[in-house]
């Protein structure tokens, strides 16, 4: 279809829209018009013929209805206005080119075939460690999960039971899917930190913890589509216009619908309901939110903020660790902290997790925390959080307090363990 | 930070027994000294205009607020809360009180750092700015977002007892914004050819990246780049500055922090239309691209959270009625169980893909009743039992449960919520 003729079409179309449209109007007095208009004619295809005669042969009624009233004289312009410039493919003229760069820098989603996948490899022996450090603080050292956090392994044979175990191997259909969820959206709370090598190992360990792959098996755009996911086939497109719908079209029972009525489940023999207590929260929350203004203008005050604290609350620190406070640090800090995030709250509110809260962690007494179960081994510890012991347990979690629940495999730099030292000083009790 | 203690439930049904009493003796000993006796707001003075200059509810409405189920997720970040839709009325939620969903917690991004990219098989791909949408034709409508796992946790059985719980991952707003087909317009979509098998997958801009892949049909239809709520911009925890909205489908596909749509022929399967937002059917095998939220209803009150206070007498019971397949015609009530049903009044007509409250201007004597509601759509859909859509599905599709609901009413006036045969 040449230009000229798409134009043509557009605007003959434009009217026979505008005059449906008055009638609209004047019917129910809403200018619903041009987005009708867009929309018919955003379509590529020629409008078939045998549809034209039959708006036409409305339109001069609606014509006439429509002509005295002043209001619907204008809405008809914009309307047109609109219709046209959809159909034509005339713009607004809003917005800006997109740049190959800023493109690449976020269209990287990856399609079942692969399509989107970037250079590079990597296999589960490289996984392994990278897994460890990076993910197994929730999902665990094998995938299976910890508390609440999703298993990535296992499950199989599992999707017909009671309690089904979804995980990669057992649920997902496409390889694809981890890849890009991977290397978009984790690690939680530090997401697309990772490299492309490392999403590629760290998903070629996942394959791996699920029999899908051998530890050598050499992940890579060219590969992948030689894994075989289990459960690829196991999903069906939407049939509940078929399997529901035709069943409860109906009209419905009004009396005598069932001879009796029993009980057969009560919730509050389970008992699993938030106590109503919780208006206790409520009423903090609204008195935090109190000062409106301040939420708003807090835009990068985060830093100021906490510093503010720091000066504030320095005599309630251990000596040795306040003596090393400075702002520049402490923010330092709060991005580290980013790793300890998914399992340890700090600062106002700040509840226990998958790990205790934070607030005043240094100085206190270890494995002191009212209300979190912690493993014996940190019950037993003993002693007080000071910066030499947090350096320890935090360079090597599981090696300095062996039998620890903290699945994290340690941070590497002095720097970082100084930093998010500071950064927790910064918050007392 | 002051606290104040609100009333657990129990609390409030021991107090409010007290209170009927004390109403009954008012009757009874004498004049109300709440009229006989002036009273200190009768005499002294308010807050000034400049008290508050942007309001929040009064201290007394303090527990009508979203609450969240510890237990559900790992963690509150990547977690649900609930809306107190037993407490409220009409069908605008207030934005303050609507659930939230986040995957990677609720972010914070100035209007003027924010960024939409519109690629893929369009002629022109673009980048817009917050002020380039405004400056688009713009269209107001009132929708409701409802969660896929809204009743969730009921599959197996009565479990949470209160419509907060049960039913309160939805909302109802009346969104400002641009039809998302007047964006792709304005990059051409000759490139894409024939719509049919074509889609869009639009993206998040927070960590999540939450995804979705849409069809181009829906995204020419009714799909809206929203910025405003209710009148007001949206607030971080829906998306702030600009979500998608994609009416009667589930919440999960209306992102937030929108930051790109991509014109693609194909879906991309992302990790929340494959491993999650996939109905198990029970032979194992699992739906996929179960969009459209069927018709579902809920009686708000009298429900666990808002148990009958005031004795035998009259009683409004309602409630909410909703489907994504347009509107609702109707919606009955039965006191016992689904023996018997009666028509409720609708409080306005069914409008498309919106709330629509329902009212039963009834009388309670006292007698236990089982409250449940039925809604019928456009389409002659009828609200199935849990029994029907277990038949069909089994106990373990999380997603899509939008059965009938029952609460016990109990001659105190509690009520709980219950399955029934």
């Amino acid at each position: 279809m040449s230009k000229s003729l798409k134009l043509y079409g557009g605007s003959a179309l434009a009217i026979t829209i505008m005059l449906v449209g008055a009638a609209n109007f004047a019917d129910r007095n809403i200018t619903d018009m041009p987005e009708r208009a867009a929309k018919l004619t955003a379509l590529p295809a020629p409008i078939p013929q045998p549809e034209a005669p039959v708006v036409v042969a409305e339109a001069p009624a609606a014509a006439e209805v429509a002509a005295p009233a002043a209001d619907a004289g204008s809405g008809l312009l914009v309307a047109a206005a609109v219709a046209d410039e959809a159909a034509t493919g005339m713009r607004f003229g809003l917005g800006r080119e997109a740049m190959a760069e800023e493109i690449a820098a976020w269209d990287v989603d990856v399609r079942p075939d692969g399509t989107g996948l970037p250079e590079g490899s990597g296999n589960a022996w490289d996984g392994e460690a990278l897994f460890e450090e990076n993910c197994a603080v929730c999902h665990g050292s094998f995938a299976e999960g910890v508390d609440n956090w999703p298993a990535l392994a296992g499950g199989f044979g599992t999707l017909a039971d009671k309690d089904p175990v979804k995980t990669v191997g057992s649920y997902w259909p496409y390889v694809s899917t981890v890849w890009d969820y991977v290397h978009r959206s984790m690690p939680f709370g530090n997401a697309q930190s990772l490299s492309d090598d490392d999403v590629y190992a760290i998903v070629a360990y996942i394959l791996y913890s699920n029999d899908l792959i051998e530890d050598d098996f050499e992940l890579s755009r060219d590969t992948i589509l030689d894994v075989e996911m289990p459960n690829a086939e196991g999903f069906i497109v939407d049939d509940r216009a078929e399997t529901e719908y035709t069943i409860w079209r109906t009209e419905p029972c009004m009396e005598n619908c069932k001879d009796s009525v029993e009980i057969t489940m009560r919730a509050t023999v389970l008992d699993v309901t938030p106590e109503e207590d919780g208006a206790d929260d409520a009423a903090g929350h609204s008195d935090a939110m109190a000062p409106a203004a301040e939420t708003e203008a807090e835009a990068e005050t985060v830093v100021a903020a906490v510093a503010a604290d720091t000066d504030a609350q320095a005599d309630a620190v251990v000596e040795t660790v306040s003596a090393a406070i400075d702002p520049a640090l402490v923010a330092e800090g709060e991005k580290v902290f980013r790793k300890c995030k998914a399992c340890h709250q700090v600062g106002e509110g700040a509840k226990n997790r998958s790990g205790p809260h934070l607030n005043g962690v240094v100085g206190r007494t270890i494995g002191s925390v009212d209300g979190f179960k912690y493993s014996g081994a940190m019950a037993d510890k003993g002693g007080i959080w000071d910066a030499e012991t947090l350096a320890a347990f935090l360079a090597d979690p599981r090696g300095s307090v062996k039998g620890t629940k903290m699945a994290f495999a340690g941070l590497k730099s002095d720097a970082d363990i100084a930093a998010v030292t500071a950064y927790l000083a910064s918050f007392d009790e | 930070m002051s606290r104040r203690k609100g009333p657990s439930r129990r609390q409030f049904l021991t107090s409010a027994a007290a209170l009927g009493a004390t109403a009954t003796a008012a009757k009874a000993a004498g004049p109300d000294p709440l009229i006989t006796e002036t009273q200190d707001w009768a005499m002294g003075l308010g807050d000034g205009v400049d008290a508050t200059p942007y309001g929040l509810p009064i201290e007394y409405e303090s527990d009508v607020v979203r609450r969240n189920v510890e237990w559900l997720t790992a963690d509150t970040i990547s977690s649900i809360n609930f809306t107190p839709i037993h407490a409220l009325d009409g069908t605008i939620t207030p934005q303050g009180c609507a659930f939230e969903r986040h995957h990677s917690g609720a972010i914070e991004m100035r209007k003027q750092d924010y960024r939409l990219m519109i690629n893929g098989l369009v002629d022109r791909p673009l980048i817009f700015s917050y002020e380039d949408l405004e400056r688009f034709p713009r269209e107001n409508h009132v929708y409701f977002c409802e969660c896929a796992a809204n009743t969730g946790m009921e599959w197996a059985g009565a479990q949470l007892n209160g419509a907060q719980f049960t039913h309160g991952m939805i909302h109802n707003m009346e969104y400002t914004g641009v039809p998302l087909r007047t964006i792709l317009a304005e990059a051409g979509l000759d490139a894409a050819g024939d719509f049919k098998d074509k889609w869009v997958y639009v993206e998040g801009a927070d960590a999540s990246s939450n995804g979705r892949s849409i069809p181009m049909e829906k995204a020419m239809d009714d799909v809206l780049v929203a910025f405003k709520a209710n009148g007001e911009a949206l607030r971080k925890e829906h998306g702030y500055p600009v979500r998608l909205v994609v009416p009667g489908w589930e919440g999960n596909m209306w992102v937030k922090w929108l930051r790109r749509v991509e014109v693609m022929d194909g879906p991309v399967e992302s990790r929340e239309e494959t491993s999650k937002y996939t109905d198990v059917l029970a032979d194992g095998v699992a739906r996929k691209w179960t969009w459209v939220m069927d018709a579902k209803s809920v009686v708000t009150s009298p429900s666990p959270q808002a148990p009958i206070t005031h004795g035998p007498g009259p009683v409004v019971i309602t409630g909410l009625a909703w489907t994504g397949h347009g509107k609702i015609t109707r919606v009955d009530v039965s006191k016992d169980g689904g023996k018997t049903w009666e028509t409720a009044r609708l409080a306005r007509e069914g409008e498309d893909k919106a709330l629509t409250r329902f009212y039963l201007d009834t009388v309670w004597d006292g007698e236990d009743w089982l409250l449940q509601s039925r809604a019928m759509d456009e389409t002659g859909y009828v609200q199935p039992t849990k029994a029907q859509l277990r038949d069909v599905r089994g106990e373990n599709s999380i997603y899509h449960n939008n059965c009938i609901q029952t609460w016990h009413v109990k001659p105190n006036g509690e009520a709980e919520n219950v399955e029934v045969s």
